[in-house]
């Protein structure tokens, strides 16, 4: 039992924990979207396109999480913006901003000299830096995303299985589509400091798609994903502290072991 | 509102995507509590027309009144079975899960289902002949078993007017009986059916009305007056084939010039 207590005596495990599986529990549920829209692309995209908006932040002096905050809605909004009325298609219009983004945010950290560590606790996150503040903020921040997806479960469910009954029972389904980019954008800031922008996508994506491969109904889908997200923080958290492997890479790692699992088990009750 | 009459008219309405006009200036009138069946050629607009009914596609021009009052002002009285191919089956969802669907806008979208709505939904699925199939995914079942499901989802949604889109194409014959048989039930409850198909035959023996479409109305009316030699020629052209015994069977391998540019 030791070996589990030991870590928890340090303050910033503790925090480190507690924020790891709230970014796991709530990329997870908002993950079963993004795996059942097809939106895995965009989750990614979306995680690199936050960049120019974090490194104006840190350029200002001001809150990272802000800045990243503003630049995920400000593509969010772009890609709805730019794909309105079939203009042109989402994943074309995803690939030109994210690549402009990802271009703006390093054009703009090439400017200074001693963004070094930062850039890479952006990229793979910092979970054991997690302030107390931070931590009110991801809390808050998941709490109202979470809190919207559960109000939300039946317009999303129709607007994501059959856009004509959306159209019939007249939901307002552009409104829809554009709240669960920004959702999903607001997910992405706020895996910022636990797993960073590269890694945000996978724990998108994997305990979903994990979750997608046991389950047959869109509520308990969220539910598995939630728990395999939650678990995996909490695996991933502790081989990093016993192992000293950055703590990202860990959490996702641990994931995908999930995914693999569930793989195999559908695959030997299909046989 | 069970007291006004179910009626739906259409008054010179034109619908297409950007420049290209699909439907132009199409008008009618359907009585409430008819059987109509929207027959054409390929691409001639049928699909077009139930997307603009149910409002997916804007109209470039003219109006659509539902009960005497425009598009869009009555919540959900227009049901709508969509084409197979318009459905991502692999979605986690059971038959039980997409016949609720149905009942949403009824239940509020805030609120949990009462057991009205619960015992709606079981009738809609025994009526199908598919409540033994309630908890199986929507991907499991065989296309007719599908089709059913999304027609107890229609039937659950208590609509006044119900729009399907081929239903009597790739489907056993079960399946094509009972959908015959729901038209003649929503017919007792003054529910209008409009339903797209390919099969003439059936369109002139088991339906009130005819619609006659190719990119604009060729006609409209009693089956026997619809299908008139110089409707069906202006329709189909060459395509058609009208045997000695009155059967009329439409070649389906291409669609005439006009639409291949």
């Amino acid at each position: 039992m030791n070996w589990l207590l030991e870590p928890l005596t340090y303050e910033f495990m503790q925090r480190g924990l507690l924020a790891s599986v709230i970014v796991g529990v709530l990329c997870a549920v908002m993950g079963t979207y993004v795996v059942l829209r097809g939106m895995a692309f965009l989750g990614d995209a979306m995680a690199h396109a936050i960049l120019p908006g974090v490194a104006i932040a840190y350029i200002l002096k001001g809150d990272l999480l802000i800045g990243a905050g503003a630049a995920a809605v400000a593509i969010a909004l772009t890609i709805g913006f730019f794909t309105k009325d079939g203009t042109v298609k989402e994943d074309t219009a995803i690939g030109i901003l994210f690549a402009a983004a990802l271009s703006l945010g390093v054009a703009l950290i090439s400017t200074m000299q001693t963004y070094a560590v930062d850039l890479s606790h952006i990229l793979f996150g910092n979970v054991l830096g997690v302030s107390a503040g931070d931590l009110w903020l991801i809390g808050g921040l998941s709490l109202a995303i979470l809190l919207t997806v559960a109000l939300l479960y039946k317009p999303f469910l129709v607007i994501s299985f059959d856009p004509v009954l959306a159209a019939t029972l007249r939901l307002p389904a552009e409104l829809l589509r554009n709240l669960m980019l920004v959702l999903l954008a607001l997910t992405v800031v706020v895996s910022l400091q636990t797993v960073g922008v590269s890694l945000a996508a996978a724990m998108l994506v994997t305990p979903a798609a994990t979750a997608y491969l046991l389950t047959r109904r869109l509520a308990p889908m969220m539910i598995v994903s939630a728990l395999i997200g939650a678990l995996s923080s909490v695996i991933g958290l502790y081989l990093s502290y016993y192992f000293n492997i950055v703590s990202g890479s860990a959490i996702v790692l641990t994931a995908t072991l999930f995914f693999l699992l569930g793989f195999i088990w559908k695959r030997l009750r299909k046989a | 509102m069970s007291h006004i009459p179910h009626r739906l008219e259409v008054q010179n309405i034109s619908i297409g995507y950007g420049e290209k006009v699909i439907l132009n200036d199409l008008s009618f009138q359907i009585p409430h509590g008819s059987r109509v069946a929207v027959v054409g050629p390929n691409g001639a607009g049928k699909s077009t027309l139930f997307k603009a009914l149910v409002g997916l596609l804007p109209l470039q021009g003219g109006q659509i009144f539902i009960h005497g009052e425009p598009l869009g002002s009555h919540q959900d009285c227009v049901a709508y079975v969509p084409q197979r191919e318009e459905v991502d089956w692999r979605f986690p969802v059971t038959v039980e899960d997409v016949v609720m669907m149905g009942r949403f806008s009824q239940i509020g979208w805030l609120k949990r289902a009462s057991s009205y709505d619960k015992q709606r939904v079981q009738t809609s699925l025994s009526q199908m002949g598919i409540a033994d199939l309630a908890q199986r995914s929507i991907g499991q079942l065989s296309g007719g078993q599908q089709q059913r499901a999304f027609l107890a989802r229609a039937l659950a949604q208590e609509p006044h007017i119900l729009l399907m889109d081929e239903p009597f194409t790739g489907v056993d014959v079960t399946t094509q009986e009972m959908t015959l048989k729901l038209l003649e039930h929503l017919q007792e409850h003054e529910v209008t059916a409009i339903v797209s198909t390919h099969d003439l035959n059936l369109a002139s023996s088991r339906f009130d009305y005819v619609l006659l479409i190719n990119h604009r109305l060729i006609a409209f009316g009693k089956p026997q007056d619809v299908f008139a030699k110089e409707n069906l020629a202006q329709a189909f052209g060459n395509s058609l084939l009208v045997m000695e015994n009155g059967v009329m069977l439409v070649d389906e391998c291409c669609p005439p010039e006009s639409e291949a540019k």
